[in-house]
């Protein structure tokens, strides 16, 4: 039966090499020989103190090289272990990895946008938008103050660890104010929902400043966000 | 387990109950469906003048020992905000949302089994269930605790687990795995199926045993059937951000080590055996007098009692 089932396989496989069908043939080969790309942790466009009083330097400091790092250090080894077990036809723990990847993956994803969702005073933190993100903003919401009060109330009646966001619905084409749990992307909730803000929180974003007052936090927190850069999201991805 | 009763002139009765290693009846709640009276660690009856309803109000039990004293792996300033603030405010929310609707007046333990509802959580399951969670957290551990169990725990864990060492890893692992907040636990698992006639015909202690489980935000192992908790570590951040900030492995291994009273988790234990045994009894005697209810009918034999046999 093992002899069977192993000169089976070697049949399908050079089949699949020999396959004068390029698609088919590649498939087979890139299982074999692909590199895996590695990831790594993007810098930050301001120094770790440049968002005080807002958020601590310390905070800022640990958030991104110890948090994450740590998602994307546990990402590149998830993937690993996945090209080991997709090579192996281990589906068993191709399934099992999941869990590890929509995890530490969605850690990298997060903090990735969230950087970028922010910015020094100095340097435009806080500038409401005044374009047409600022106009589809008071369509869909009435105004950016109840923009961010809805955005604020979610954030802070979010139970347990989790992240609030401000996307676009490229289908339908409005704009959503939706939660997602742990380190699960907005993608989560939808196929095509992109994120245009989100804000972390978790406590390890505020606790060492803000303790358990997550709404000061989140109060806060509109003084250094980089509007200009959900706009630039919001304008590519919306024409 | 102390009993203090509190009677009112029209004979409502509310129970104060203290034990030192549970928050309440951690097991009994399975059998509170039997008896209206609510019976809480936490419940205060507040009767007011002409008022016909009743009105518990939970209260935040604290720590049992003081909140320095186990410093310097949990730190005071810890306390003050996790209890101080955290614990507090899951309590005055819970009173809150609970005022006036079909949950006042019931037990912690109750109001978590119904507010979870199956997985489709209501509202006041959050800070119900967290209270409770908080109690146990805080009576699982005790300054100059850690070290290694004794007697019928150890025995267990070694026959559960392997070894006391492997025991530790696997808890360690569950705990350091949990994605975002929640909780790992030790319970005592009883081998029972929620179908009313599914019994095991053979079944002998050797069933029962411990598991490690993890659990997300507030959800603990009650709303489990026959689970037993018998020991917890919080791992939301801010259970250990101020001492350990990202280091959620050093807390997981100090929390181990130093801090576990293993008293508290034996004595949940012999009270898991306990509830089981007696209700183990309440089923024995019922199905014996079944029996003889059947052995009673058996005398005028009816057609029916053969319907199902296998002579087609």
């Amino acid at each position: 039966m093992a002899i069977r089932t192993l000169f089976t396989r070697k049949t399908l496989t050079s089949i699949l090499r020999n396959d004068p069908n390029p698609i088919v043939a590649g498939i087979a080969a890139s299982t074999q020989s692909r590199d895996l790309h590695v990831f790594t942790l993007p810098d930050l466009a301001y120094d770790y103190g440049a968002l005080e009083p807002v958020i601590s330097g310390e905070i800022m400091q640990l958030h991104h090289q110890k948090h994450h790092q740590t998602y994307v250090t546990n990402y590149n080894k998830a993937l690993e272990q996945l090209h080991d077990a997709v090579g192996k036809a281990d589906s068993s723990t191709t399934v099992k990895l999941q869990n590890a990847i929509k995890f530490n993956g969605g850690g990298h994803i997060n903090h990735s946008i969230f950087w970028k969702n922010l910015a020094p005073v100095r340097e435009g933190g806080g500038e409401p938008p005044r374009d047409s993100l600022g106009w589809a903003i008071d369509t869909h919401f009435g105004s950016l103050e109840a923009l961010i009060q809805k955005i604020n109330a979610e954030g802070a009646a979010l139970q347990g660890s989790g992240w609030v966001w401000l996307g676009l619905d490229k289908e339908l084409k409005r704009l959503v104010v939706e939660t997602t749990a742990n380190q699960d992307p907005l993608v989560t909730k939808g196929p095509s929902l992109v994120p245009l803000l989100g804000i972390d929180v978790w406590e390890h974003a505020y606790y060492l400043q803000y303790k358990n007052v997550r709404p000061d936090y989140l109060k806060n927190i509109w003084k250094v966000i980089n509007w200009k850069y959900a706009s630039e999201v919001y304008e590519k991805e919306s024409s | 387990m102390k009993l203090l009763s509190l009677s009112t002139p029209d004979s409502t009765t509310c129970y104060l109950s203290s034990s030192a290693f549970l928050p309440s009846h951690s097991n009994g709640f399975q059998n509170l469906a039997s008896t209206f009276k609510f019976s809480n660690n936490q419940a205060r009856c507040i009767r007011k003048a002409g008022a016909t309803k009743v009105t518990a109000k939970f209260e935040l039990k604290p720590p049992p020992y003081p909140l320095n004293a186990l410093e310097p792996i949990m730190s005071q300033e810890t306390f003050e905000y996790h209890w101080g603030k955290h614990h507090r405010a899951y309590v005055d929310n819970l009173n809150k949302q609970i005022e006036g609707t079909d949950l006042d007046g019931k037990s912690l333990e109750e109001t978590i089994v119904i507010a979870y509802n199956n997985g489709d959580i209501l509202p006041a399951f959050n800070n119900a269930a967290q209270v409770w969670n908080h109690d146990f957290f805080w009576e699982s551990m005790k300054p100059g605790g850690g070290g290694k169990p004794s007697g019928e725990l150890l025995k267990l864990i070694e026959r559960d687990f392997g070894s006391f060492e492997k025991f530790v890893d696997q808890f360690k692992l569950a705990a350091s795995t949990q994605f975002g907040s929640g909780w790992a636990w030790l319970a005592y698992k009883e081998n029972r199926l929620d179908v009313g006639n599914a019994v095991n015909p053979l079944a002998t202690d050797e069933d029962k045993k411990l598991v490690i489980l993890k659990s997300p935000n507030a959800v603990n192992p009650l709303v489990w059937s026959h689970h037993h908790p018998l020991l917890t570590i919080d791992v939301l951040e801010h259970a250990y951000y101020l001492d350990y900030q990202n280091r959620r492995p050093d807390y997981i291994s100090v929390f181990m080590n130093k801090l576990v009273s293993w008293e508290a988790v034996s004595s949940r234990l012999e009270q898991a055996k306990a509830v089981i045994a007696e209700r183990e009894r309440e089923e024995e005697r019922k199905r014996r007098e079944e029996e003889e209810k059947s052995t009673t009918s058996e005398a005028t034999p009816t057609p029916e009692i053969f319907a199902d046999s296998d002579t087609d």
